[in-house]
């Protein structure tokens, strides 16, 4: 296979990548033939899409079913004011392409579910997830460990934030390796309920973009196998130890789930209902 | 006995008089939660469940080790450690 051949302006874009150390022409080139899907359009797909796309990766895949609300633009750098009521990807996609018009951008307007999932996802080398529920983040944790694909995690809430990556196969952990279930309905409130600091998803968002790009290009330590814990109040980032588990229902010895679930149902939501209708639901019975 | 450094998550913090770390004393995990618990009435139901176990999907960790991978609620804790309390979020 012969090489692809930068353009003109791609070496001048990247020009400061190309001559770093550990990405160079090579990484540079691998980047922008790779292909990255950042699941959610929100506070943490925001930063995690746009520093992809300004680094280069060729294919960017951005899916979100939800529209732009105005409580969005306190944290999600993707959609502008004139954005409020157009569905998020098409905003995204804008952006993306105001940023890098290299970057092919494929907006995939759905909500993912057990039925579309491995469709979807197979077509990327590696999945970011900025979801913001947890039914869609057990989906993507078990369809990227049954398709084999890298799944680079990030999770916020309030003040904090969570990150790490989660590779397939044996010895290395899943996120059900860190946490086997959904919790229960009611137990976890989500952002809409809580509130959330619009810094925070800027700087854990951000991190999943290195740990995508640290993959696609091969360089540096991999956030496997260790947790990333951030708590912006007190300014103190620090990680645990996170350990592959044997009696790990996906990815263990004796595999329990083997094929996709839907957990709206478990977590309390109708199925095929809108997380945010389901959320002010809940906020209301409070 | 030394008392015990616990951090709370932002969760969590309401059950304690909106500290970030609370102190506790034991020489197990479950001797500190249930000092805990004295010193701060309600706090571990949000990750014990009515058997005093712990739910799966809140971890304990002492110092950066997962309790369930050390002696989970028999874990012994000792003079200097740090334990904190991290349960699973979803917000993006």
């Amino acid at each position: 296979m012969t090489e692809r051949q930068f353009t003109e302006d791609e070496v001048l874009r990247y020009a400061r990548h190309i001559i770093l150390p550990n990405i160079g022409g090579e990484g540079q080139r691998k980047l922008v033939g790779s292909r990255v899907l950042v699941i959610g359009a929100g506070g943490l797909g925001s930063p995690a899409a746009m520093y992809l796309a300004a680094a280069g990766v060729g294919t960017l895949g951005i899916l979100d079913f939800d529209r732009v609300d105005v409580t969005n633009l306190q944290r999600q750098l993707l959609h502008d004011t004139a954005d409020v009521g157009r569905p998020k990807v098409e905003s995204a996609k804008e952006r993306i392409n105001e940023l890098n018009p290299n970057v092919e951008v494929i907006a995939h307007d759905v909500a993912l579910t057990s039925e579309n999932a491995f469709e979807i996802l197979e077509g990327y080398e590696v999945i970011v997830d900025g979801t913001d529920n947890f039914p869609v983040r057990y989906l993507v944790n078990d369809a990227t460990q049954m398709l084999g694909k890298p799944l680079v995690y990030g999770s916020i809430y309030q003040f904090e934030g969570q990150a790490t990556v989660f590779l397939p196969g044996r010895n290395v952990p899943c996120y059900r390796c860190l946490f086997p279930e959904p919790p229960p309905p009611g137990t976890v409130p989500s952002c809409a309920e809580g509130g959330v600091f619009g810094v925070l998803p800027g700087i854990v968002g951000s991190i999943q973009a290195v740990e995508a790009i640290k993959l696609i290009v091969g360089v540096g330590e991999p956030l496997v196998g260790r947790l990333l814990l951030f708590d912006s109040l007190a300014m103190e980032f620090r990680t645990v130890k996170l350990k592959w588990d044997p009696d790990c229902p996906v990815c263990g010895e004796h595999p329990t789930v083997t094929e996709l679930i839907d957990y709206e149902q478990f977590c309390g939501l109708a199925p095929g209902q809108a997380p945010p209708e389901a959320e002010r639901a809940a906020l209301a019975h409070e | 006995m030394m008392p015990v450094q616990v951090k709370l998550p932002t969760l969590l913090r309401s059950h304690a008089g909106g500290q970030a770390r609370i102190e506790g004393e034991g020489s197990t995990l479950r001797e500190l939660l249930a000092d805990l618990e004295a010193r701060h009435p309600g706090l571990t139901r949000n990750f014990l469940s009515a058997e005093g176990e712990l739910h799966r999907f809140v971890n304990i960790y002492v110092n950066d080790e997962d309790v369930r991978y050390l002696g989970a609620l028999e874990t012994e804790i000792r003079t200097g450690d740090i334990v904190s309390i991290l349960p699973a979020v979803a917000g993006g």
